[in-house]
């Protein structure tokens, strides 16, 4: 495997598992409350939607020139990529909320208790939210899986580390009949945002012509340079914010707070 | 249409449209340079880096303007 088939199973094996987290809370809240069968469907319904969904565009994507894929695609997963990390800059920063899994259990499953009384058999409300859910968790994932797949024409291995991916989180539902609080989440999430903020660079790049020293090696170097880049950026909000809350409590006497941007 | 466009503007640009600009400039520079033919594969990092430390400010300052407290 080259560096960067490794990179593509790595990046969409976190994506794909720190996502598949996301839906497991959101079909278990549902599940539980209402109705598993319903639930599942809706479950059985998304994936084959995401599935046609890479089905459909992998060829197509593969069939473009691979000047025009990699700029094109690179540029793109580049801009995503970004948004990932900055993302996750802010919450190691402590300047955005981060995702909690058991607090989004707990307002998932009051919903499903507001919408009222269950429906013997097929229940609608379990089915449109566990198919939400998976959907739009998963469209992040099919991107992912597209456009790494696409740009190396690996696309079944994208496919098959997501598939491990969802797998593993599957399974540890199951067993943990419980959402997957444990899961370092937030840490993943830096973790894709640098690789795909990395790879989006180095395609983005290649497609418009230039040439990289080392070629493929480079991204040993861009990904930690990447990585360094944001943690710096990290240490340094940290600092200013700290530095704020400081003056702060100097000038008005009150415990500091940090300042968060929604999430 | 016109729904669907934007839904996938959203999904991949999101709420920074001047890190999507960035991005294209910063590519179409690199096409012009390596066209020139000159080293061209500096612009990107560059550009990651500085799109990436705007984009973070603009955030932060955003956040200090809410004031709201962490959650």
């Amino acid at each position: 495997m080259s560096s960067a088939e490794i990179g593509l199973a790595l990046s969409v094996f976190l994506a794909c598992a720190v996502e598949a987290v996301e839906a497991l809370t959101i079909v278990l809240a549902v599940g539980a409350t209402r109705s598993w069968s319903s639930a599942m469907s809706g479950v059985g319904a998304a994936t084959l939607a995401l599935a046609a969904i890479v089905a459909a565009l992998g060829p197509a994507l593969t069939a473009l020139p691979i000047g025009v894929l990699r700029l094109v695609v690179g540029g793109l997963l580049l801009i995503f990529g970004l948004q990932w990390l900055r993302k996750a800059i802010l919450r190691s920063a402590g300047l955005k909320a981060k995702h909690d899994e058991l607090e989004a259990f707990r307002e998932e499953t009051e919903a499903a208790r507001a919408v009222g009384a269950k429906h013997a058999g097929f229940d609608g409300y379990a089915f449109t939210i566990s198919f939400k859910g998976v959907l739009l968790e998963g469209l992040e994932v099919a991107f992912i899986v597209l456009t790494f797949g696409a740009n190396q024409h690996r696309i079944p291995l994208a496919a098959a580390s997501a598939t491990v991916a969802v797998l593993l989180v599957i399974a540890a539902g199951v067993a943990a009949r419980a959402p997957l609080a444990r899961v370092p989440e937030n840490t993943m999430k830096f973790a894709v945002g640098v690789m795909l903020s990395s790879f989006g660079m180095f395609w983005g790049a290649e497609g418009a012509g230039a040439s990289w020293p080392g070629e493929e090696a480079a991204l040993l170097a861009i990904v930690p340079g990447v990585l360094l880049a944001a943690n710096v950026m990290v240490w340094a909000l940290r600092r200013a914010n700290d530095a704020a809350a400081v003056a702060a409590r100097a000038v008005s006497g009150e415990a500091p707070e940090r300042a968060t941007v929604s999430a | 249409m016109e729904g669907l466009l934007l839904g996938v503007w959203e999904f991949v640009v999101g709420d920074d449209w001047r890190t999507a600009l960035g991005v294209a400039l910063a590519l179409a520079l690199t096409a012009l340079l390596a066209g020139a033919p000159a080293p061209a594969w500096w612009v990107m990092p560059l550009a990651v880096i500085v799109l990436l430390a705007l984009s973070v400010r603009r955030a932060a300052r955003a956040a200090a303007r809410k004031g709201q407290t962490r959650g």
